[in-house]
């Protein structure tokens, strides 16, 4: 069992009522498909992903960047068991995605500098440690059910 | 994944514009290491103060910094341009090299924070895959 301080717990609620999913979601995603360009072999059906400036204006890339923020949500709402909550998510992701599942650490690192950048100062070292604590927690969980 | 010519422009195009910053960078980038990754802490333990801001971090985040900027000059040969900070890592600090990935990501985020409209992703995958030849240069010496 993952144990959350207060002020962990706090601090991943805040972020997550403070951030707007349509803004991060997307650029996050974009971002992973920018600066790691293996990770677009997942997403052949998406179109137009041969530069930055088609990736950044794709459309499918903006709303799979959405769903992915839906997920860490619930998460957010789970937080005591995010295994058991991401137990189904587990299974597609390794089944029928077929994703690498180091993989999930690149779209982390991305997340953690959108959020950066978007709450300035205000994501201080320990903020960023509770961020990257939980984003470690929800990695793990998506690992859980590889065989 | 070696630097394009066009990586290497964006670097010193990005550096030129953040480099006057350079010493908060290395300070807060540091101060996150030791608080986001607590095992990098065993390093310093020599230092009085470990605590974000503190002026041993101060102090150590420019020279690392001063070490970035070096490099961005020698960026057309860093493993012959950092042959000293080489051998001063692999033979009297002995960092595992795995600690550099984990200071590189540490440094993307304070550039994230300071410099958010441009740290564009283009930005993001020049300074990270320049960071990682740096990281390489470095480990050049250890076996």
């Amino acid at each position: 069992m993952v144990e959350w301080t207060d002020f962990e717990r706090a601090t991943i609620q805040e972020i997550f009522s403070k951030i707007d999913s349509g803004v991060v979601g997307p650029a996050a995603l974009s971002r992973c498909l920018i600066v790691y360009p293996w990770t677009q072999r997942y997403f052949g059906s998406f179109g137009n992903l041969y530069n930055a400036a088609a990736i950044t204006s794709n459309p499918k890339v903006a709303a799979h960047g959405k769903v992915v923020i839906g997920g860490l949500e619930k998460a957010v709402k789970n937080m005591d068991d995010i295994k058991t909550t991401y137990k189904d998510l587990s299974v597609l992701h390794s089944d029928k995605l077929r994703v690498d599942p180091d993989n999930f650490n690149l779209l982390a690192d991305c997340l953690t500098i959108v959020v950066a950048s978007q709450m300035g100062q205000a994501f201080t070292p320990d903020v960023q440690a509770a961020f990257q604590k939980f984003l470690a927690v929800v990695v793990a969980s998506l690992r859980k059910q590889y065989h | 994944m070696s630097l394009t010519a066009k990586n290497k422009d964006t670097v010193r195009t990005f550096w030129a514009k953040v480099s006057s910053n350079a010493e908060a960078i290395g300070a807060d980038a540091l101060s996150r290491m030791l608080v986001v990754y607590p095992q990098t802490k065993t390093y310093f333990s020599h230092w009085k103060d470990l605590s974000p801001g503190s002026s041993p971090v101060k102090k150590h985040g420019a020279t690392v910094m001063a070490g970035v900027a070096d490099a961005v000059a020698k960026i057309d040969n860093l493993t012959a341009g950092l042959l000293n900070l080489s051998e001063l890592h692999a033979f009297t600090l002995r960092v595992d090299p795995a600690n550099f990935k984990v200071l590189s990501h540490n440094i993307l985020v304070v550039l994230a924070i300071m410099f958010p409209s441009d740290f564009t992703p283009e930005v993001h995958v020049a300074m990270d895959k320049f960071l990682s030849a740096v990281a390489l240069a470095l480990s050049e010496k250890y076996r």
